[in-house]
């Protein structure tokens, strides 16, 4: 690990940074927000280009080092969306900009995880089991964080919903968790489940995942109802919200999306990765949208497993890289803002002299997200849910009070 | 400690699932049932509508080059433009399906089944994913062409053919790779200053880190990179811009692209003489004791346990390394490690092999078409698209969520609506499971109110799900 003592970060909005956006266990309760908060993490698998979906466009060695792949100043045609000086963000990401706007977007930049090598296998395997390195466990952080929070309600619940036919490392673990996608085939008959049900009896691990399905099959059906569909995530979303808006449904809900790893071809306002940040952006806007009024009590997380080489390759793409961008975005954020301890992307400020240097730990902001908005204990944040995590202090205030 | 090697550990465990008599046809020497499906050349896959990748890639030129003609001449967003994109798919799409079908058919239909796991552990070894539309058309030749000739040779050959095939090429994109200081590169840099070509590092690093040492064996960041460099020139036949050398659509070394220079890759120099520069590299990574490690690793977590003991992992390693990588030694020395038939049932069968065991136990002929595809996509595993190059998970837990389960036991229903009138599940139960099946499934398949809910019962039991 490497320091984030040198503090410089760039400030935008009206909120004071620098020295006090470091917190130790403080609480933050309000009086129903371990009930009310929802939480969706989503992985972009592959090494989201943070430097092509928010460009620096200020910076002075921006353009020279991202040749065809630079976009211009806002204002411009096919420029970016502003933001604060010297980033923007990527043209495809209206949807992103307009909660900036609105004050319900935190922007991430020149963050990392603390892995350091560039394979993305071992990277994700960090990003989602919460420790220092890759395969030390083999459960995930937000499954801990969820072990960790209050009980309410005394019933045991799913706490967590994993939108695929299976759960990802970081939703693995200890506590009570299930899984969801749509399904082309014919639901089967009462009778022929129940036997089914039966022959599992003496099958612990089939018995709970069955029992598992068939109440996320329940809670999916009736959101399914108000469906719309249409975007490249549409269906997954909807699903997701409709657990998330159900009163004694799962707070936490996790999705991948995959197609971010642009080694050749990568386009900039327009091509391949516009295409796919468009579609990340609409099924954004779909999830605000199904969400109605839980989106007040929302807060999403965007987080990649590492960026990508400041400089293109010689395939017009980039390959791998370590200092990335991140989102925070929903009503229950503080947003408007983009938090970052910028290097800057001179030849000596790259890390490795290829990447974009990394100044902030992607913990700190998660650590932040589980205290004050799904209110896990601080304790459990800083051994079970990430252990080893002592110099990534939580950032304070990134969530409304 | 002893274990009982049984008929129905070697059909499920080791094959693709017992079809009815296979398990009394094992009878009770099931580690010779297998090792006589190592002896004697692989089978070639033929069937219509197989192409070759050379004879693919040429075609996709041609239709890449109308594209781009097509692009010049209508505006964006004209009707034109927007059919042109099209045109690549289009022309891939009924070669995967043919591809695909006679894969499905191959695994359903033979009589070689631990060969035909082991073709497919290393196509999902040296994974490219049918998300990227360039390998398409092709993804299931660099099976056809590269592993499944290969599957009961040498380690170092297979590597080779799979590293210098087409499909490989284009999906980790060392076909456009060119070296800085290359003639092409002064050439080009000469005529556009402002678009210099240079590496791309992706196949060398997925080498290193996916096919064969495995990451965190020692290799650096340097180490990539200049390995990139070394295998610059790795391209394909045909057009490339101003250039143009080789067969099209064949693997073609172009010098004019290549890294001039001696280069040093994980200690060891090698001197710059052409193609055989990255041969030699390959060959010896793949002679080092990481990579025995990494494939023993993988191939004990792939037919014994999620979390296979250390020593059965050392015993695979130690017979790669001590036959150089013999690959029908290596295959022999899993069936003899520790864990390899113990009970219970650990490994949880992927949706793939969830299928091709309910087609092989109930005798379901293959259609043609997407129909027959269908089940593949709806429970998960979409053949050659695992997304990523490293290929599909392999642990229980990857495949064993609820809602996958779901999916599994309605496609079961599906097939026992259809099938069920037509089998006795009463009777299929022992000679699919033999001594794996449990009084409970017995006694519910026994029990069940109609023909097609006892086959779905099988099908759903516990003991069909796991291998």
């Amino acid at each position: 690990m490497q320091s984030f003592g040198r503090r410089r970060f760039i400030r935008s909005g009206a909120w004071a940074l620098g020295a006090t956006l470091v917190t130790s266990g403080v609480s933050f309760a309000r009086a129903d927000a371990d009930t009310k908060s929802r939480f969706v993490f989503v992985i972009l698998r592959g090494a989201l280009d943070g430097l092509a979906v928010v460009p620096p466009y200020g910076d002075p060695d921006y353009a020279s080092l991202r040749r065809d792949l630079a976009l211009h100043a806002p204002g411009s045609a096919g420029g970016v969306l502003p933001l604060s000086n010297p980033f923007g963000l990527h043209p495809s990401c209206q949807f992103l900009h307009e909660c900036f706007t609105a004050r319900e977007l935190v922007v991430f930049h020149a963050i990392s995880s603390p892995y350091r090598e560039r394979s993305h296998f071992d990277g994700q395997d960090v990003l989602e089991n919460g420790t220092v390195r890759p395969h030390a466990v083999q459960t995930g952080w937000l499954n801990r964080a969820l072990a960790a929070m209050p009980v309410r309600g005394g019933a045991e619940r799913e706490r967590g919903v994993a939108l695929g036919q299976n759960v990802p490392l970081v939703m693995r673990g200890p506590a009570a968790v299930t899984s969801w996608s749509p399904s082309k085939l014919a639901a089967l008959d009462d009778d022929t489940l129940q036997r089914i049900t039966d022959l599992y009896a003496s099958d612990p691990l089939l018995a709970k995942r069955l029992a598992d399905a068939l109440a996320a099959d329940e809670i999916a059906a009736s959101s399914q109802a108000m469906a719309q569909g249409g975007t490249r995530y549409g269906e997954v979303i909807n699903a997701a919200a409709g657990f998330l808006r159900r009163e004694d449904g799962p707070q936490v809900a996790v999705f991948d999306t995959i197609g971010w790893d642009t080694h050749a071809n990568e386009g900039s306002a327009e091509g391949q990765l516009a295409g796919r940040l468009a579609a990340l952006d609409a099924g954004l806007r779909t999830l605000k949208e199904q969400l109605g009024p839980v989106w007040k009590d929302t807060a999403v997380v965007l987080a990649t497993e590492f960026g990508r080489t400041v400089a293109v390759n010689g395939t017009r793409g980039t390959d791998h890289g370590t200092g990335a961008a991140a989102f925070l975005l929903g009503g229950a954020v503080r947003g408007g803002r983009v938090l970052a301890d910028w290097p800057g992307l001179s030849a000596r400020a790259l890390y490795q002299g290829r990447d974009l240097q990394p100044t902030l730990d992607l913990r700190a902001v998660l650590k932040g997200v589980l205290q004050e908005h799904l209110l896990v204990p601080y304790d459990a944040v800083e051994s079970s849910v990430f252990p080893d995590s002592a110099r990534a202090k939580a950032l304070k205030g990134l969530i409304r009070t | 400690m002893l274990q009982p090697f049984t008929s129905a550990i070697a059909a499920n465990r080791f094959g693709l699932g017992a079809r009815p008599g296979d398990l009394a046809h094992i009878g009770n020497d099931p580690v010779g049932w297998l090792r006589v499906q190592l002896k004697g050349a692989p089978p070639a896959l033929a069937a219509e509508g197989l192409r070759s990748s050379a004879d693919i890639i040429a075609q996709s030129l041609v239709v890449r080059r109308e594209i781009r003609q097509a692009r010049q001449e209508a505006r964006n967003g004209d009707a034109a433009a927007l059919e042109a994109v099209t045109k690549l798919p289009k022309l891939f799409r009924p070669l995967y399906i043919a591809e695909v079908t006679a894969r499905f058919r191959q695994a359903a239909a033979t009589d070689r089944p631990f060969l035909e796991r082991v073709t497919q552990f290393w196509t999902n070894h040296f994974a490219v994913s049918v998300d990227k539309v360039a390998v398409l058309g092709v993804a299931g030749s660099l099976e056809r062409e590269a592993i499944r000739p290969r599957v009961l040779g040498n380690f170092t050959g297979l590597l080779l053919a799979v590293e210098q095939h087409p499909a490989m090429l284009l999906y980790l994109d060392n076909h456009i790779s060119v070296g800085p200081h290359s003639r092409a590169a002064a050439i080009v840099g000469r005529r556009n200053a402002k678009r210099p070509v240079g590496i791309n590092e992706n196949l060398a690093r997925e080498i290193m880190e996916l096919h064969t040492l495995g990451v965190g064996s020692g290799y650096t960041q340097a180490d990539v990179t200049t390995f990139a460099e070394v295998i610059t020139g790795w391209s394909i036949g045909g057009e490339a811009g101003r250039f143009s050398s080789g067969a099209p659509g064949q693997f073609v070394f172009r010098s004019e692209l290549h890294e001039p220079g001696a280069k040093v890759v994980l200690g060891k120099r090698y001197p710059d003489n052409g193609i055989e520069q990255g041969e030699a590299v390959l060959r010896d990574i793949a002679a080092r004791p990481a990579t025995a490690h990494f494939i023993a690793t993988k191939l004990c977590r792939h037919f014994i346990a999620d979390d296979p003991a250390p020593a059965a992992v050392a015993h695979v390693a130690n017979a790669f390394t001590s036959s150089g990588g013999d690959l029908p030694t290596v295959y022999q020395a899993l069936l003899t490690a520790p864990g390899a038939w113990a009970q219970p049932l650990s490994k949880y069968k992927t949706p793939s092999d969830y299928i091709v065991s309910t087609f092989r136990g109930l005798e379901l002929p293959v259609g043609d078409g997407r129909g027959a595809l269908g089940a593949f996509e709806v429970l998960g595993q979409r053949t050659y698209s695992p997304g990523s190059p490293a290929g599909w998970p392999d642990r229980s837990d990857d495949w064993s969520g609820a809602s996958a389960l779901m999916k599994r036991i309605e496609w079961a229903d599906a097939v026992g609506q259809r099938v069920g009138g037509r089998r006795e599940a009463a009777g299929l139960a022992p000679e699919l499971l033999g001594g794996n099946l449990s009084a409970n499934t017995s006694t519910a398949i026994s029990r069940a109110a109609s023909a097609p809910q006892a086959l779905t019962l099988l099908l759903a039991a516990p003991e069909f799900m796991r291998r």
